[in-house]
């Protein structure tokens, strides 16, 4: 039974997409047969951070339409054994993701893989509704500033309401958050909020913490997902994280200011 | 001032009495997927908004204009757009003589916008929707203390319903208790909005909007056991974030109101 994973945040631009890749690729290097659905058309991104972007021919909406089928659509990763990328359409709009469309292609993806990951777009319309609306759990994906906290607290909200898992009366499907872009050196000096601020204002299991990093947009540039920078904080972060949403017990890192040089000696901070 | 009840679906489910109802935290009409056989060109949502209430001491145009112009001239535009609601009961029998669409056209050009008349009576019915204003059954601090002596009587015969909400409540969410109390084991996040009937028992920090007696029971308390939120309200009385003090936020609080003012009192 595949398990299928919405990473999103209300908020755009806090690294959705940067997640869904280092989490999709990760889970495909544990072994798990995993899909990565751009569900952002429109706006197509993944394919770049995965570094496909050359190869697509078709697209999630087509398969949606009938105009492919899935196996011509799906792009298979050449890094990482058993990793598959669904790009989105970059000349359609949302209003083409319909229900019915989404959960045949997800009941389909279900059928040969593990886990299926879908990239919300930003913002609580269309996308994002239908991103969410068939998950079983969601990484919610939010830097530490208190605009994005608060768009993360309204899709949490969401997301107890309007999955099919809340309208079956299930309740709410576990959310876990992800801090992205943190920088431990900022939050001392009061620049940004603590990882006990957000997670107190949340009120959600945190699932890692991600440093701010060159790394990232260097694979980003690079077309490579960062969590394959196994020498970089933010790609070993990632590791952690996948590791712990896979059920590991790891221990967070990053957390605090690292002594650096020289002047970390001197000063003993 | 409670102008529209709010629509939860779930809250409207004919319910035994006696019983603590627990929430599913589903609130309003939504776009969502399972929703796309409802019309998508329509969407019906019940909002608490503030009014203010322009009460007229004087029915004469001359007079108001005068008087409109001066309160108006402070260059704060603090009047500017706020949704208004005239009371003419303070005029009694000069009302008869008001012209309510030139009245409706003056404050419309010093940019107040009238959305109607407090019901004051049969006769300023008929004019004011000749008129093209609504009229509105608002009930004003004045008239809640009555209320409350009437409604003591029931709530002694009647066990109080009581909604309970184990949930966080989060942005963007409302969750209101109709008839009764409110009790929350969940933080209400900032951009979250609770109402009762009653009153308001947050066991958990209270950062968004809470507002308890919204029918007008000006008995009714908000209890939290930390105070940071954006606004709280007791029957209409409101006080914001910025009027409430570092030493009123201390430890857990409990919010009532006394006379004309909202107070907030370390428990």
């Amino acid at each position: 039974m595949a398990k299928i994973v919405v990473v999103t945040s209300g908020k755009g631009g806090v690294g959705k997409t940067t997640t869904s890749a280092a989490i999709s690729t990760g889970l495909a290097q544990a072994g798990h047969r995993t899909a990565v659905v751009d569900f952002d058309v429109g706006l197509r991104n993944l394919d770049l951070i995965m570094g496909v972007e050359r190869r697509v021919v078709y697209d999630f909406v087509n398969v949606i339409n009938g105009d492919a089928n899935l196996k011509q659509a799906l792009i298979k990763d050449k890094r990482v054994e058993g990793l598959y990328v669904l790009p989105a359409s970059q000349t359609r709009d949302k209003d083409a993701l319909t229900t019915e469309g989404v959960e045949k292609v997800l009941n389909e993806l279900a059928e040969e893989f593990d886990y299926i990951v879908c990239d919300s777009p930003a913002g609580i319309e269309r996308g994002a509704l239908m991103a969410a609306y068939f998950a079983d759990e969601a990484i919610v994906v939010t830097n530490p500033e208190v605009s994005s906290v608060r768009d993360s607290d309204r899709i949490l909200g969401i997301l107890a309401s309007k999955t099919r898992h809340a309208e079956q009366g299930k309740g709410s499907i576990p959310g876990r958050l992800l801090l992205t872009r943190y920088s431990p050196e900022r939050v001392v000096k009061g620049e940004m909020l603590s990882v006990e601020d957000v997670q107190e204002i949340l009120a959600v299991d945190l699932l890692g913490v991600i440093p701010e990093s060159q790394a990232v947009l260097n694979a980003s540039n690079a077309g490579t997902p960062v969590i394959m920078d196994e020498n970089s904080d933010a790609g070993q972060a990632y590791q952690d994280a996948v590791a712990r949403f896979l059920g590991e017990d790891r221990e967070h890192r990053f957390l605090t200011v690292q002594k650096k040089g020289l002047f970390g000696r001197l000063f003993g901070s | 001032m409670p102008l529209n009840r709010q629509d939860a679906r779930a809250l409207d489910d004919p319910q035994p009495r006696h019983q603590l109802r627990t929430h599913p935290l589903e609130f309003r009409p939504m776009s969502a997927p399972a929703a796309a056989a409802r019309p998508a060109a329509l969407q019906f949502k019940g909002r608490m908004i503030t009014v203010t209430v322009l009460r007229l001491l004087d029915a004469s145009p001359e007079v108001l204009s005068r008087e409109l112009d001066a309160c108006l001239s402070d260059g704060s535009g603090l009047l500017a757009g706020l949704p208004t609601v005239l009371d003419l009961e303070a005029l009694g029998e000069a009302a008869g003589g008001l012209d309510l669409a030139a009245l409706a056209t003056l404050l419309r050009e010093r940019g107040v916008t009238l959305i109607g008349l407090r019901d004051s009576g049969e006769a300023i019915r008929a004019r004011a929707s000749a008129a093209g204003l609504a009229v509105l059954n608002v009930d004003g601090g004045r008239a809640a203390p009555r209320r409350e002596a009437e409604a003591a009587a029931p709530m002694a015969a009647e066990p109080v319903r009581s909604l309970l909400v184990t949930q966080p409540v989060r942005s963007g969410q409302q969750v209101y208790a109709r008839g009764g109390d409110l009790i929350l084991t969940a933080p209400v996040s900032a951009g979250a909005e609770v109402m009762a009937d009653g009153n308001i028992h947050v066991y958990a920090p209270l950062r968004g909007r809470a507002m308890a007696g919204v029918l007008g029971d000006t008995g009714a308390r908000i209890f939290c056991q930390r105070l940071d939120c954006e606004l709280v309200a007791v029957a209409g009385h409101y006080r914001l974030s910025e009027q409430i003090s570092d030493a009123e936020r201390e430890g857990p609080v409990q919010i009532r109101l006394e006379g004309e003012s909202l107070l907030i009192e370390p428990m």
